[in-house]
């Protein structure tokens, strides 16, 4: 490995997350637009989020009484979490320093350890609600986490490897895999696991005020100023990376094979694309949807784990080995 | 045509006459519409004392039955009623709270309306209560029954909520999701109007009965003058009484079609929440050409009532269009209509004994509609009284559907050849001129939009109002939302919730 493909690799994991992170209030602010535009609303303008956070991050921090170290850590893990998972991830580049380590498992896990750390800060602050919102948390995290890593194993199959690296750059050298059933399979189980996973409907309502019917909101009820700032950009954040992901493994077009820098800046440029039509076209699409009763959720994410299984076994059978 | 004139009878009976007197009338068919309690002064007719009306009402036809029962004022006690009917016992627990008056052998004797903070002995209503105290000498945490059992937890919520609404709070008794007892502590919005109406001359009661609940301003206004002039003797012009009629539709059309989007705002399904505030909008900037007011204030005085303009059918029949478009959509859409299907079940015979009223009541099977029963105009014949039986928000969702476009069709009716202005008797003209140094009562049912308001008035000599009743439809409707809510599952509460719609402002004077 000389010196240049270090140097770029590195430049493309450290663009990467800087993008991810300075990117994600901005996605949620586009999606809200989105939203806003399509129920003739004006909307507040896609940079909202941001200076939704320069509010939140200049106010003092507020602990609850009695709450202990896992409430105070809970935002940090989740968003270093994921922007470990941003690195990871190729999202602009297969080719980078760490992109040997970019393990389907590794990269879930981190995932998990997020929503963990934070469910255990929900039950930290003793309330009903915390507890309430940590337990639906978990009923929905169980069900969503074999389904990413199911959806994905779908592709790994063909590539020979969990190496998120090595699937997307063997979809981009043989683009057919893409198209496949076990591909398109694994494209629909991996949109249903996103959506829960992120909180977005019609699991749970980012937009509710009504705090019995909250999944998510309800688990961090209790965070104030740079805290909640803090589990805002990581929510937004997860849901950024988890975009990329899943137009990286369907849509791989465009992400560097290789250290040239102008191939790097254009796969950057290109994801910010990517990823803001998905915000987009989600958004759009949840103007339309509802969200469904809290025990019809079940029912939806077996749906997309038994669209991951099948994705699974089309790939075992048809890549015919 | 002027409609078949109330009738209202008054007995005067002793206290243990009470419950004998109140079952015949409950087994005749009459429910229980209003109690109130009067402090008589000395210098009334029948000297000192704690005087409690009890109103029953029935119908068609029109049918007003009142016992009057005197008290001693220096013990009052009162045999209860609560074994003949649920709201008697709720009337009980609140003339207890307000006045001071015992109900003997109540079965469930906690406070009602009694603020945690209200002084031990201190009772707002009695003459000699004076200015609000501070706050002092608690009466203790409220007795909250607590459920046991493996796995019951409790999650209480309120009164300060995370959206603008009213304070109430709501404790759940739960078991994973599922909701195995509900308890609705409200009574957090105590103003004393009662206590502002007396004194007031009938003029300037009308203000404050606008306000009694800012959503409900025509219904409560014209619960309180119809009263007032029963109370007077007062004679309200045909063309008068279809103004108000018109009103009351108006009323009923922006509330009913707020809350069709705010369900689906509920649901999570936002963009038919934002066209039916659209459509809100509009029916308010008519309201204010109709009234000079959104909400409709000012369109209904004593005597008469004053139209700024007149809705025009077409305007009428393009917003009727947009609310059956949302109505339609919203159910065909399959995780909306999954949603409401089922939910919040309020069955008939609860929805009886419990005495609901309007669109939750006729949701469950119930048909109960003021406009048939006491109407204050001819309609005819032609009014639509929709009913279903599952009692679920789907049922409740389909009646409001389908009064809004029954309102519709009613109000183009009413408005067809109806002139703005100011419209008043002119034969016995407001004001009118009775007899001074007596007491004179009355007392005003109208089916507003969530059920029906009785309010009942008594002027002294001296044309001024000494005490006014109001009871609002809110107030029977409360005690069925956790009826309703049992092993229904704690994230459609607030689904549940918006599907009655209740008042705290109407319920808490």
């Amino acid at each position: 490995m000389n010196g240049t493909m270090t140097a770029t690799g590195t430049a493309a994991v450290t663009l990467q997350v800087a993008l991810v992170a300075a990117g994600a209030p901005l996605l949620a602010g586009l999606m809200r637009q989105v939203r806003a535009l399509l129920e003739g609303r004006v909307g507040p303008g896609v940079t909202q989020p941001w200076r939704d956070l320069r509010k939140l991050l200049r106010k003092e921090a507020v602990t609850p009484a009695g709450t202990g170290p896992a409430f105070r850590l809970g935002p940090l893990v989740l968003v270093a979490t994921t922007a470990v998972v941003a690195a990871l991830v190729p999202l602009a580049s297969t080719a980078t320093p760490v992109s040997g380590g970019a393990d389907l498992i590794l990269v879930v896990a981190l995932l998990a350890l997020g929503t963990v750390a934070l469910a255990l800060a929900g039950l930290d602050t003793g309330t009903a609600f915390g507890g309430m919102g940590a337990s639906r948390e978990m009923t929905v995290a169980a069900l969503v986490e074999p389904t990413i890593l199911l959806a994905v194993f779908a592709l790994s199959i063909p590539a020979g490897s969990t190496n998120l690296s090595a699937i997307v750059s063997g979809g981009i050298h043989d683009p057919v895999r893409l198209a496949s059933p076990a591909g398109l399979l694994s494209t629909a189980a991996l949109a249903v696991a996103v959506l829960a996973e992120t909180g977005r409907l019609p699991v749970d309502n980012p937009a509710t005020h009504l705090e019995l019917t909250m999944v998510h909101e309800a688990m961090v009820l209790e965070y104030a100023g740079p805290d909640l700032a803090l589990v805002e950009l990581g929510s937004q954040m997860r849901l950024t990376v988890l975009l990329g992901l899943l137009a990286s493994l369907s849509a791989p077009w465009g992400i560097a094979t290789t250290a040239s820098p102008a191939a790097l800046v254009l796969a950057l440029v290109l994801l910010a694309v990517k990823v803001a039509l998905l915000g987009a076209a989600l958004a759009a699409a949840e103007v339309f949807w509802a969200k469904l009763r809290l025990f019809r959720v079940p029912e939806l994410l077996a749906g997309s784990f038994l669209l991951a299984l099948l994705a699974v076994t089309a790939s075992y059978f048809l890549t015919g080995e | 045509m002027q409609p078949a004139t109330a009738h209202r009878t008054v007995t005067d009976i002793g206290p243990a006459e009470l419950p004998g007197r109140a079952a015949d009338l409950l087994v005749g068919g009459h429910r229980l519409a209003l109690v109130a309690a009067h402090h008589d002064s000395a210098d009334e007719p029948g000297g000192r004392a704690v005087r409690v009306v009890y109103l029953f009402v029935a119908g068609p036809p029109d049918t007003r039955t009142e016992l009057h029962v005197r008290l001693d004022p220096k013990a009052p006690e009162l045999p209860t009623l609560a074994h003949l009917s649920f709201p008697a016992g709720r009337f009980e627990r609140e003339m207890r709270d307000l006045h001071g008056i015992v109900p003997l052998g109540h079965p469930l004797p906690h406070r009602l309306v009694r603020h945690f903070h209200w002084p031990r002995g201190w009772y707002p209503m009695h003459p000699d209560a004076g200015p609000p105290p501070p706050f002092a000498e608690p009466e203790g945490p409220y007795p909250f029954l607590e459920v046991e059992g493996e796995g019951v937890y409790e999650i209480p919520v309120g009164p300060v909520h995370a959206g603008i609404i009213e304070p109430g709070h709501f404790r759940f008794s739960v078991v994973g999701e599922t909701i195995i007892k509900l308890k609705a502590r409200l009574w957090f919005v105590h103003k004393g109007i009662e206590k502002l109406f007396e004194g007031r001359t009938p003029d300037q009661g009308l203000p404050l009965a606008e306000r009694i609940s800012g959503d409900t301003a025509v219904g409560h206004a014209l619960a309180y003058c119809l009263a007032v002039e029963e109370a007077t003797g007062a004679h309200v012009p045909l063309d008068a009484r279809r103004a108000r009629a018109l009103l009351l539709e108006l009323e009923r059309l922006h509330n009913h079609v707020a809350d069709l989007g705010a369900l689906c705002n509920d649901v999570g399904h936002g963009i038919l929440h934002a066209r039916a505030q659209h459509v809100r909008e509009r029916l308010l900037r008519l309201n204010q050409e109709v009234t000079g007011h959104r909400l409709l204030r000012g369109g209904v005085v004593p005597g008469g009532s004053v139209l700024r303009a007149v809705p025009g059918p077409a305007r009428l029949r393009e917003l009727g269009r947009e609310i059956r478009d949302i109505v339609t959509l919203a159910l065909g859409h399959t995780t909306v209509r999954d949603r409401f299907t089922g939910t919040a079940r309020l069955d008939v015979t609860a929805a009886r004994d419990l005495g609901c009223l309007g669109y939750v009541a006729r949701a469950s099977g119930l048909s109960t509609d003021a406009r048939a029963s006491h109407p204050f105009h001819d309609h005819g014949g032609a009014l639509t009284i929709p009913v279903h039986t599952t009692g679920d928000v789907l049922a409740r969702f389909l009646v409001r559907a389908e009064e809004a476009e029954a309102s519709l069709a009613t109000a183009e009716r009413l408005a067809a050849g109806m002139e703005a202005g100011r419209t008043t008797g002119t034969s016995l003209a407001w004001p009118p001129l009775f007899a001074r140094g007596t007491r004179r009562a009355g007392v005003g049912i109208v089916e507003g939009w969530r059920g029906t308001i009785t309010t009942r008035v008594e002027l002294g000599a001296g044309e001024t109002l000494t005490r006014v009743k109001t009871v609002d439809p809110s107030f029977f409707n409360w005690p069925a939302l956790p009826v309703a809510l049992a092993d229904t599952i704690v994230p459609d509460f607030p689904l549940a919730n918006k599907s009655f719609n209740l008042s705290y402002a109407g319920n808490d004077l």
